[in-house]
């Protein structure tokens, strides 16, 4: 059993969002860098109880990014993983992105590819599917659980307004959310063991890219808030239907 | 021409996929073409009605075992679709049906794609459009580069026309490949708003103290005939299911109106519904940064606000 596990490099959740040069860059000043949460928790954790469950499994991990990516790479290879490669490529365009991945994909044969459902800067959820369309597997978006036996996968994914579970046949890639596993903290051995494990950095394949962010704005301040008495509720509800006119 | 997917469940088309026709109708009038949908899998309502959206022609594949989803089947079918009817711009919701297709669309077409759209492209000078980033923080204004295109749009992001002619109804036929995923079951909140498409939110933080208080958020969505929603804690502590958890790392969602009820508002939570149109926060403590986001706030104890507002809605609405 191969899997590989995809990470991002991600601002982290409380990092202040503001844009530099003419509105074109996010401005990195002072942020602090996280592997996606999304990632992290939920997908690279699951992949690693799998790995516990069977220490047979083979589990790879790999990201698009700069040089400077390499830090959230060894916290992940902290957590679990017996090898990363990072293609050296600053992320952008999602489906650049997706090719890269599936371009090691590919080289790698893996079983299994997962993902977290989406980064929390770009908010696309658009690079699982773009892989799987490229390796031409099966895809199952937004998994909370997933449950292996033998070749076959189960999985329980988000509907609107409810759950549906899937069966399918592996190879599959899986993007996964939360209910999928329990967030984990490195251990000291893991931190020192992750030091050593190979790092391997590929160049990328050359692909057009299909969109390009032409600049960012933030949403107007609100006006501020119109405080209404604890003892007029119904003062509330009459500004709710007649000046906010939402009710 | 524009092409919108129309996803749809239990025979009927999703109220997020009447936003996209529209969405994709008025795009089309702006870019000088015509909007047409694709139906993939059946449906128990007039189609045609779809019209009402300023649809002009309505694509049917009325094959029943395109009512699960099998990402990788869609994907050939509505690819079909598109080089058959000659789509230059494709339009999903980016909903869960939007979010499974829509990328796989993209890899397999080589169109760009910009997922969780908020506003119609700007074309004055290429395809611009606009969406949301960094979890409702920012917007980003993206660039389709190549020829064919792919927007989904958020849902709540758009009105819903209702005041075009009745469609065209064309059976589309196309080859539906063996579906590799099995759907083995479906379970349904039923009898409840469903929250990512709800207009109305009201949602419940630590400060109701415990699930046994729940009634306090729920009295009041059912007055309004409103979804529930819940912060983080509320999750991890399992008073409320997770699929109710909006925020960062739960759901993120924009509804007309946002309720928030004894929920301080950090900001990983404001991230997943700082989109919403309307924000009412009701927190006791006076400092609570979520105020600072509101539109509408009281400062008080929900335990005595909460049922008053409920009583207020329901005298409002005549339900008493």
């Amino acid at each position: 059993m191969k899997i590989l596990v995809c990470i991002s490099k991600t601002p982290d959740t409380t990092a202040k969002i503001a844009f530099s040069d003419n509105n074109t860059k996010f401005a990195t000043d002072g942020v602090q860098w996280i592997i996606n949460p999304y990632d992290e928790w939920y997908s690279l954790v699951r992949a690693i109880e799998i790995k516990e469950a069977d220490p047979s499994t083979v589990l790879h991990l790999v990201n698009v990014g700069g040089a400077d990516s390499e830090p959230i790479i060894r916290k992940a290879l902290a957590l679990g993983g017996d090898e990363a490669i990072r293609i050296n490529l600053e992320a952008g365009d999602a489906f650049c992105i997706a090719s890269q991945i599936a371009s090691v994909a590919k080289e790698g044969g893996y079983d299994l590819i997962l993902t977290g459902k989406e980064t929390i800067d770009y908010n696309g959820s658009s690079i699982g599917g773009m892989v799987a369309e490229l390796l031409n597997i099966p895809y199952i978006s937004h998994a909370l659980k997933l449950t292996l036996d033998g070749n076959e996968v189960s999985c329980v994914r988000e509907i609107e307004g409810g759950e549906e579970t899937d069966k399918v046949t592996l190879p599959v890639l899986v993007s996964c959310q939360k209910g999928m596993a329990e967030q984990r903290i490195p251990n000291m051995r893991g931190i020192m063991g992750a030091r050593t494990k190979p790092l391997k950095v590929l160049e990328p394949v050359a692909v057009d890219a299909l969109t390009q962010i032409v600049s960012y704005d933030l949403p107007p301040a609100k006006e501020g808030v119109k405080l209404i008495p604890a003892d007029q509720p119904e003062e509330l509800v009459r500004l709710l239907r007649d000046e906010a006119k939402v009710i | 021409m524009v092409l919108v997917i129309i996803d749809h469940a239990d025979g009927k088309i999703k109220k997020s996929s009447l936003e996209a026709a529209t969405y994709a109708a008025e795009l089309a009038a702006q870019t000088g073409t015509t909007a047409e949908a694709l139906i993939a899998g059946t449906i128990s309502e007039d189609a045609s009605l779809l019209g009402l959206q300023g649809i002009k022609k309505v694509h049917t594949l009325s094959d029943v075992s395109l009512n699960n989803l099998d990402a990788q089947v869609h994907t050939a079918v509505i690819s079909e679709a598109v080089e058959k009817t000659g789509a230059t711009i494709v339009v999903f919701s980016n909903n869960s049906y939007g979010k499974s297709v829509a990328p796989r669309l993209s890899a397999k077409l080589k169109a760009g794609l910009v997922a969780g759209a908020t506003a119609l492209p700007d074309t004055s000078n290429g395809f611009v459009v606009r969406k949301s980033v960094f979890s409702g923080k920012a917007f980003a204004n993206v660039g389709i580069l190549s020829a064919k295109k792919i927007i989904s749009l958020n849902p709540n992001a758009f009105h819903i026309a209702d005041g075009g002619q009745k469609a065209e109804l064309v059976p589309f036929a196309a080859s539906v490949p063996q579906p590799k995923v099995t759907v083995t079951g479906t379970e349904k909140v039923t009898g409840e708003v469903s929250l990512s498409e709800a207009e109305i939110v009201v949602s419940g933080g630590r400060g109701l103290k415990g699930p046994e208080n729940w009634y306090l958020v729920t009295d009041l969505a059912h007055a309004l005939g409103a979804a529930t929603a819940c912060s983080r804690p509320v999750a991890d502590s399992d008073w409320r299911p997770h699929h109710e958890h909006v925020g960062q790392t739960g759901l993120a969602i924009a509804p007309n109106l946002y309720i928030a009820i004894g929920i301080s508002g950090a900001i990983q939570h404001l991230a997943g519904v700082n989109r919403s149109k309307t924000i009412v926060v009701i927190n006791k403590d006076p400092e609570a940064p979520f105020f600072k986001a509101a539109d509408y706030g009281i400062v008080g104890d929900a335990f005595e606000v909460v049922p008053k507002i409920t009583e207020a809605v329901k005298k409002l609405k005549g339900i008493s």
